[in-house]
């Protein structure tokens, strides 16, 4: 699928009416969403016919895109049942088979290796700090090859020390840094419209069980130019 | 939820050991085909804990679906597996991606905690004080 029309069909997706701020729901943009997910592919084959968990998938734009570049199994997970409805709608709409799971993602207990690929817009940490880096936490345990997400590139050098240092990963690269258009979703936001830097973020998490399985995927990376 | 999902799925409830596998019971499910990848099942295959598969095919009422031991590289690799409806190759990829659990519950094995399936959606929600330290 080419770029311009996995955004396009990622622009048609509903998307939350009444967002939770407690939970930091943003939605991911379908440019940056098919960006994301794009780079994932061409890059480091690591969507296609893999499968892929979509951690605090919100309304399952980047579950959606995933299966849309022919992840073999696709599973969003996300704490509010609202947001999964919403999912579970734009999946059907689509007509893509995509598994949910409502669970809050601290909690999660998900056996690793059957995982290959966790992708993530999670919560930046501004309302409830630290949970940003219990997704990347819990993300580097699932993922048996790479972990890909956003973060406010204010945030930069503490996660890349916290995610090399304590949640087990072997690199954490920046791939990328976006301008993240932030409408005016919440009543405290008080401009209309706020760009914000955000960097792309790549995690591998070291190998388990499977000695060699990790180390080549850096060895894989053909390109590592963002598309588009 | 379809059955892989299932195949990677624990508890997280206070009191459990592993929280693995869950006991599923089933209400209502549905069958979706889709297109089966030989190579994915293949690589899937060392990863999947056959047992765990097994009793959630005989959960469904399928017991003849799947065979008690887990199929060799070469029964899924048969010249035709893909095409023939019968072949192991097919009836692994209808368990783990065909098959969909659209109500039921899904029992933690330590805890007997029982989360709901509703809609597709299993609830893995804990409370509070629910939860494994």
């Amino acid at each position: 699928m080419k770029l311009k029309q996995l955004e396009g069909l990622l622009g048609e997706l509903q998307q939350f009416t009444r967002p939770k701020v407690e939970l930091e729901q943003y939605a991911t943009g379908s440019h940056i969403a098919s960006r994301m997910l794009y780079t994932a592919e061409n890059s480091f084959d690591d969507i296609t016919g893999k499968v892929v968990a979509d951690f605090g998938c919100g309304c399952g734009t980047l579950a959606v895109a995933s299966s849309l570049l022919d992840a073999e199994h696709v599973v969003g997970i996300d704490i509010d049942p609202q947001c999964l409805e919403l999912a579970q709608e734009n999946a059907a709409d689509l007509e893509l088979d995509m598994d949910l799971i409502q669970c809050d993602i601290k909690n999660l207990n998900l056996r690793g290796l059957l995982v290959d690929t966790v992708v993530m817009n999670p919560p930046f940490g501004t309302s409830r700090k630290g949970a940003d880096m219990e997704f990347i936490s819990m993300g580097l345990k699932v993922a048996r090859r790479a972990v890909y997400s956003l973060h406010k590139t204010s945030t930069r050098e503490h996660i890349k020390k916290v995610a090399l240092r304590n949640c087990n990963a072997i690199s954490a690269e920046v791939l990328c840094e976006l301008r993240y258009n932030l409408p005016q979703t919440y009543k405290f936001h008080r401009q209309k419209e706020v760009d914000i830097a955000v960097d792309f973020w790549r995690f591998v998490p070291r190998a388990r069980h499977e000695g060699s399985t990790a180390c080549s995927v850096t060895a894989n990376v053909k390109q590592r130019r963002m598309h588009g | 939820m379809r059955l892989l999902t299932h195949n990677m799925l624990a508890s997280n409830a206070r009191g459990a050991v592993t929280g693995y596998p869950l006991k599923l019971q089933v209400v209502k499910w549905s069958t979706k085909e889709a297109e089966p990848n030989a190579d994915f099942l293949r690589g899937m295959l060392p990863k999947i804990d056959w047992a765990a598969l097994v009793a959630a095919t005989q959960a469904l009422g399928l017991p003849e679906l799947l065979p008690g031991a887990p199929p060799t590289d070469a029964e899924l690799s048969a010249e035709g597996a893909a095409e023939d409806e019968g072949s192991v190759l097919r009836r692994l990829h209808r368990a783990l991606l065909e098959i969909h659990i659209e109500e039921g519950t899904l029992v933690c094995p330590d805890t007997e905690r029982c989360f709901p399936i509703s809609r597709g959606v299993p609830n893995m929600l804990l409370h509070e004080d629910e939860v494994r330290n």
